[in-house]
C-alpha cells in the first residue's frame, strides 16, 4: 500500500506539523546561542558587548550548580517514584469493584486539572502553613509541635506538591494498561494456585511495563522544567536548598536580568535534558515498539 | 467482572477506595470549603462546615472582574488546541499510516523541543512578540500555546491512529471505497475517540499553562493563570480570598474534566496498551 | 508553507479579534500596580477619576509583587510600551530615571502642590532636582509593642530604644507554652522582605553592605554582631518557622495578638490598629526603630510605592492627568471622607500630618512622621560607603544579591547552617557577584 503517491501525500501531511516545530525551536535556540555569548542585561542595555565563554563559566561555577543538578534529579526521581508506585496501587483499588466507582474516579483524578501555581498556592497556605495550615492543626491536635515544611523539608515538600499534580496521570495511564489485562490469564493463574504477589510480581507488573514507560517519559519532560512550583513556596530555600537548575536559570533571567548569563544556562540545561533523554531511551524505550 | 465477589470484599475495597480518593481530593475539597468562609473564621482552626458567605466571591470579583479572563482562557485553550488539532492530524495521521524508518525518531525529536527552560528563552521571545504587535494578542498567544502542545498532540494521536486496524482500510478498499471514502467513513469514526480525548487533554494543558500567558500579557489577552497571580499574597487575611480566587481559577476546567472523564481517559494510553 | 501558516492565523485571528474590535477615540490608560490593600483601594475609587476626566479610561493590572516587578521590568527595558503608569518603590526610581526610563513628572498641575511632599521622600524620589515618580504612600520602620504585655511584664520601651531595651522586653514578654512570642520579625528571604529588614538592622549596628571599593562587608564583626543577635531573638523568642514569615505573615502573627513586638513598615500600624481586623487594636505601642548602644543610626528604612510614567508610553499627559489625581491631597480627603482618615494613604505629604482629624483618629502619625524624617537614604550607614539607598542598595544588582544573602541568612534562621557559614556564603556570592557586574576591579 505504500505506494509512491501515499508515500508523497504522507510526506506532504507531515510537513506543517515538523516545519512549524522546527521552526518554534530554531529560531528562539539559536538567538538563545547567540545571547550565551555576549554580556547581556536588560538593566544595563548599553553596556552589551560580546562575552565570549564567559557566561557559560560563570554558570558552571556557580556555587549552587551542582547542587541544582542534584536537586533537579532528586526532583525528577522523587515524583517519578511516588507516582509510579503509589499510580499502580492506586490503579489497581480503583480497578475493583467498588461502590461509588464513577465518583471516586472523579476525586482521583481532580488533582491534574489545578494550574500549578494555584496547586502550590493551596499546598503553601491551606495544608502546609505552619501555623494556619491543615497539618498544623492535625499536629496540634496530637499534641506535637507543627513541622514548618518549606524550612526544614523544602526540597522533600515541593516533591510532595508535583507528585500530587501527577499522581492522576499516572493513575490514568496505569488504570487503562491494567484493565486490558487479559483476565482469563489471570484467572488460570489464580487457579493454578499462584500467590497474589507472584500473580502481580509476573503477570501484572510485565503487562505495566509499557505503561510506565510512557508515565516516566513523559512526565521527566514535564518535570525537568519545573519552577513554579518552587516560586511560589521555597523561592529556592533556604539557601539553596530547593533551587533546581531551572530555577537557577530563572533567578539569572528575572531576578538579576542577566539574559547572558540566563542563555548560557538554558544552553547547558538542554544539553542535560538531552543527555538523560537518551539515557532514558536507551533504558526504556525498548519498552515502546 | 466475571468473578463473583463477595459483599465483604466489595465493602472492604470501597472503604479503602475512597479513603484514597477523599484524601488525594481534600486540598481541593479543603479550598472550596474556606473560600465558603469569612477571613477570621478561615484562620480560625481545622474546620469542615464553613458559614456559607459569599463574601469572598464577592470581593475577589470586585477587585478584578473575572469575566474577561475566563473569555481569555476558554479562547486560549479551545483555540490553542483546534490549531494544533488542524496541524497534527495529517502529521499523526501520515506517521501511522505511512511509517518511515525516521518516524519514531521525529516524535522522539518532537518531545525533546519541550526541554528547553521556557524561562531561558523568554526573552527572546518576548522581543519577538513585541516587535511583531503580538504582545498581549489573543493571536500570538494562541499561536504560542499551540506551539507549546503540538509534540504531544502529535504524539497523542499517533499512538492512537496506530491502533486502527490497516486490513480494515484494505477490505474497504477492496469493496471499492476511494481515499476520501476510506477516510471520511472508515477512519473518522474509529479516530474520533481518540481526537476527542486528545482535544480534552490539550485544553486542560493549555489552561493551566502559566508562565508565558503571564508574561505576555497585561489585559487584553490575560486569562485565569494571570488572573490568580494577583492574589497570591495581598496583605493581612487572605485565605478566604485565596481560595475564592483559586476556586474561580480551576473551577471551569475541573468541572469540563469531570463531565468528560470517560471521554478523557479512552484516549489518554499513549500507546500504553497494545 | 508560508500559505499554510498565514491560513493558520487567519482561522485563529477569527475567534480572537473579537476582543480587538471596538477602538475608542478616548485614552486607555494601562495601570500596573501592586495587590496592597491601599493600591486596591484606589482601584475602587476609579470610577470617581473617569466619572472627573470622561475622556480617559482606566485598565488595571493588579499583581503580586515579585511578578509585577519581573513584568515592568522587562517592558521597561525592552521599551515595550505595554504600561501607561507603573507602580515602582525608592529602589528602582533612581536607577531608571539614570537610565532614561521615565518621564520626568515637573509638571503635575498648579494645584498638585509638589512642596507639600515630605523632603525624605521627594529626595528619594528625585534626579537633579527634578521628580521621576509620585509617592501614593511612604513608609519608614518602627516599633510596634502591646502595651498591656509590656505592662504585665514589667517592662519599658522608650521612644528611642535601643536594642538591648528590645531584646530585654522581648525576652520578658515571650511565653511559648501559651504561643506568645516576644518578638516578630521579618525571615522570608528576598531582598525586600528578610534583607530589608537585616540590611536595616545592620545599619543601625553600624554595618555597612560594601566599603567605599565596593568590597563586601560580611566579614566585618558589625554584620556578625548583625546576624547574631537577630538569630539570638529569632530563636529565643520568636515564632516557630520564621523563615517563612514575611511582611504579610508577621502582620497576621501580630494582629493575632501573638507577637509582643514586631518591627516592620511604619504603614503596618494602620493595620494593626484597625479593630476590624485586628484583635490588639487598642494595645499597641510605638518607638523608633531601635539602634545598637553607641551608632548614632536607626536603620534609614524608607519605601515609597510610587507611580511613574515609562517614557514607552504613548499616554503620558493622560497618565500625569491620573497620577496627579491619585496622589494629590484631594484623593487622601475622598479615602478619608470614603473610610475615615485612618485609611488615608500615609507617609507621603506633609499637611496630612498637620491635619487635627487625621492625628486624632491615628495614633501612629507622629511616630510615622518622625521615623520617615530620620531616614537618610543618602549615607545609610555610619561608615564610608559608595552607595545610596536606606533598607537597601540602589544598584541594578542588588535584586539578585540581595535574595541570594536573603536566602543564606533564612537558611541560618531554618537551623540549616551557622551564622559564620551563612555570612561567609554570602560574603563568597556576593564578591563573585559584584566582580562580574564590573564594580571590583
Amino acid at each position: 500500500m505504500a505506494t509512491r503517491q501515499t508515500q508523497g501525500l504522507a510526506r506532504l501531511m507531515r510537513a506543517p506539523a515538523i516545519i512549524l516545530l522546527f521552526i518554534w525551536m530554531i529560531v528562539p535556540l539559536c538567538m538563545t546561542l547567540y545571547y550565551s555569548f555576549l554580556n547581556y542585561n536588560l538593566l544595563n542595555p548599553g553596556m552589551t558587548s560580546w562575552a565570549g565563554w564567559f557566561n557559560y563559566q560563570y554558570f558552571y561555577s556557580d556555587p549552587a550548580f551542582f547542587e541544582a543538578i542534584g536537586n533537579t534529579l532528586i526532583l525528577v526521581l522523587g515524583v517519578l517514584f511516588i507516582t509510579v508506585v503509589l499510580g499502580i496501587a492506586i490503579a489497581m483499588l480503583i480497578d475493583k469493584p467498588i461502590f461509588g466507582q464513577g465518583i471516586v474516579r472523579i476525586l482521583v483524578i481532580s488533582p491534574f486539572f489545578v494550574m500549578p501555581p494555584v496547586a502550590a498556592l493551596i499546598w503553601k497556605n491551606m495544608i502546609m502553613h505552619p501555623s494556619y495550615g491543615v497539618l498544623a492543626d492535625v499536629a496540634r491536635f496530637l499534641g506535637v509541635q507543627p513541622v514548618d515544611w518549606f524550612a526544614q523539608y523544602p526540597l522533600f515538600s515541593i516533591i510532595l506538591i508535583v507528585a500530587w499534580q501527577w499522581l492522576p496521570f499516572a493513575t490514568l495511564i496505569l488504570l487503562t494498561s491494567l484493565q486490558s489485562l487479559d483476565t482469563e490469564q489471570m484467572e488460570a493463574a489464580e487457579m493454578d494456585g499462584a500467590p497474589a504477589y507472584s500473580r502481580f510480581l509476573y503477570l501484572v507488573l510485565p503487562h505495566m511495563a509499557r505503561a510506565i514507560t510512557v508515565v516516566i517519559l513523559i512526565q521527566t519532560i514535564f518535570l525537568l522544567g519545573i519552577y513554579a512550583e518552587i516560586l511560589v513556596t521555597t523561592n529556592g530555600g533556604p539557601g539553596t536548598a530547593s533551587t533546581n537548575l531551572t530555577f537557577l536559570i530563572y533567578r539569572a533571567a528575572r531576578l538579576n536580568f542577566d539574559i547572558g548569563g540566563a542563555a548560557a544556562g538554558g544552553i547547558i540545561a538542554v544539553i542535560l535534558a538531552n543527555i538523560v533523554a537518551v539515557f532514558l531511551m536507551r533504558a526504556v524505550g525498548r519498552n515502546l515498539d | 467482572m466475571a468473578r463473583a465477589v463477595s459483599r465483604n470484599t466489595k465493602i472492604g475495597w470501597t472503604i479503602a477506595a475512597w479513603a484514597v480518593a477523599l484524601l488525594i481530593f481534600f486540598p481541593i475539597l479543603y479550598t472550596i470549603i474556606t473560600s465558603l468562609k469569612s477571613e477570621q473564621e478561615a484562620i480560625a482552626g481545622f474546620d469542615l462546615i464553613p458559614s456559607f458567605t459569599l463574601e469572598s466571591y464577592q470581593t475577589v470579583q470586585s477587585q478584578n472582574n473575572y469575566w474577561r479572563p475566563f473569555t481569555n482562557s476558554v479562547i486560549l485553550a479551545v483555540g490553542s488546541t483546534l490549531l494544533a488539532l488542524i496541524v497534527a492530524i495529517p502529521a499523526a495521521w501520515a506517521m501511522a499510516f505511512s511509517p518511515t524508518k525516521r518516524t519514531k525518531d521525529i516524535l522522539m525529536w518532537m518531545l525533546s523541543t519541550k526541554m528547553m527552560p521556557a524561562v531561558a528563552v523568554l526573552v527572546p521571545i518576548y522581543l519577538i512578540f513585541l516587535r511583531t504587535g503580538l504582545m498581549d494578542t489573543r493571536i500570538g498567544l494562541t499561536v504560542l500555546l499551540m506551539m507549546i502542545n503540538l509534540p504531544i498532540v502529535v504524539w497523542m494521536l499517533y499512538t492512537y491512529f496506530r491502533e486502527i486496524p490497516g486490513e480494515i482500510l484494505e477490505a474497504a478498499r477492496m469493496d471499492g471505497a476511494t481515499l476520501r471514502d476510506e477516510i471520511l467513513y472508515v477512519l473518522t469514526p474509529m479516530a474520533i475517540p481518540g481526537i476527542a480525548s486528545t482535544l480534552l487533554l490539550n485544553i486542560i494543558l493549555a489552561w493551566n499553562e502559566a508562565f508565558w500567558t503571564i508574561q505576555l500579557t497585561t489585559t487584553n489577552a490575560a486569562p485565569l493563570s494571570a488572573f490568580i497571580a494577583s492574589f497570591s499574597s495581598p496583605q493581612g487575611l487572605f485565605w478566604a480570598k485565596l481560595s475564592a480566587a483559586s476556586v474561580m481559577a480551576i473551577a471551569p476546567i475541573l468541572v469540563l474534566g469531570w463531565f468528560s472523564q470517560k471521554q478523557l481517559v479512552r484516549g489518554l494510553t499513549f500507546g500504553a496498551v497494545k | 508553507m508560508t500559505i499554510t501558516f498565514r491560513a493558520l492565523l487567519g482561522a485563529t485571528a477569527l475567534c480572537a479579534t473579537a476582543g480587538l474590535a471596538g477602538a475608542q477615540d478616548s485614552v486607555t490608560l494601562t495601570i500596573a500596580t501592586v495587590n496592597n490593600g491601599d493600591m486596591i483601594r484606589m482601584q475602587g475609587l476609579t470610577s470617581e477619576f473617569t466619572a472627573a476626566n470622561p475622556g480617559i479610561q482606566v485598565e488595571w493590572v493588579t499583581l503580586e509583587e515579585n511578578i509585577l516587578r519581573e513584568r515592568v521590568t522587562t517592558d521597561i527595558a525592552t521599551q515595550g510600551g505595554q504600561y501607561d503608569i507603573l507602580t515602582i518603590g525608592t529602589y528602582e526610581v533612581p536607577i531608571w530615571a539614570a537610565q532614561g526610563w521615565l518621564v520626568p513628572l515637573d509638571d503635575l498641575g498648579d494645584d498638585y502642590d509638589t512642596d507639600d511632599l515630605i523632603p525624605a521622600v521627594r529626595d528619594a524620589l528625585s534626579m537633579d532636582g527634578k521628580l521621576y515618580a509620585a509617592p501614593f504612600y511612604a513608609e519608614s520602620a518602627m516599633v510596634m509593642y502591646r502595651t498591656d504585655l509590656a505592662e504585665a511584664a514589667g517592662v519599658t520601651i522608650p521612644e528611642a530604644p535601643t536594642w538591648t531595651d528590645i531584646m530585654t522586653a522581648a525576652q520578658a514578654m515571650t511565653d511559648k507554652s501559651a504561643e506568645q512570642y516576644g518578638i516578630c520579625l521579618r525571615g522570608k528571604p528576598g531582598w525586600g522582605e528578610n534583607m530589608a529588614f537585616l540590611t536595616a538592622m545592620a545599619n543601625s549596628y553600624g554595618a555597612r553592605w560594601f566599603d567605599t571599593d565596593w568590597n563586601p562587608q560580611f566579614d566585618s564583626p558589625e554584620w556578625q554582631a548583625t546576624l547574631t543577635d537577630y538569630l539570638t531573638m529569632m530563636n529565643e523568642y520568636g515564632p516557630p518557622g520564621a523563615s517563612s514569615n514575611g511582611f504579610n505573615e508577621n502582620l497576621s502573627l501580630f494582629q493575632q495578638g501573638k507577637c509582643g513586638i514586631w518591627i516592620d513598615a511604619t504603614v503596618a500600624a494602620s493595620f494593626v490598629t484597625d479593630p476590624e481586623d485586628s484583635t490588639v487594636a487598642d494595645k499597641v505601642g510605638f518607638a523608633q526603630f531601635p539602634n545598637k548602644e553607641g551608632v548614632d543610626n536607626r536603620g534609614n528604612w524608607l519605601w515609597a510605592w510610587s507611580l511613574a510614567i515609562p517614557a514607552s508610553s504613548d499616554a503620558q499627559d493622560a497618565a500625569k492627568t491620573f497620577i496627579a489625581w491619585a496622589t494629590s491631597r484631594g484623593y487622601t480627603e475622598l479615602v478619608a471622607g470614603k473610610e475615615g482618615w485612618r485609611a488615608a494613604p500615609p507617609g507621603t505629604r506633609a499637611s496630612l500630618y498637620e491635619n487635627a482629624d487625621y492625628q486624632a483618629e491615628a495614633p501612629f502619625a507622629a511616630m510615622t512622621l518622625a521615623s520617615i524624617n530620620a531616614a537618610n537614604t543618602q549615607k545609610a550607614s555610619v561608615q564610608d560607603i559608595p552607595y545610596t539607598g536606606g533598607q537597601f542598595v540602589a544598584i541594578p544588582e542588588f535584586q539578585g544579591i540581595g535574595t541570594a544573602v536573603g536566602q543564606q541568612f533564612s537558611a541560618a534562621l531554618a537551623g540549616q547552617m551557622s551564622a559564620e557559614d551563612a555570612l561567609a556564603a554570602a560574603q563568597a556570592n556576593t564578591t563573585r557577584e559584584m566582580t562580574r557586574a564590573g564594580y571590583i576591579k
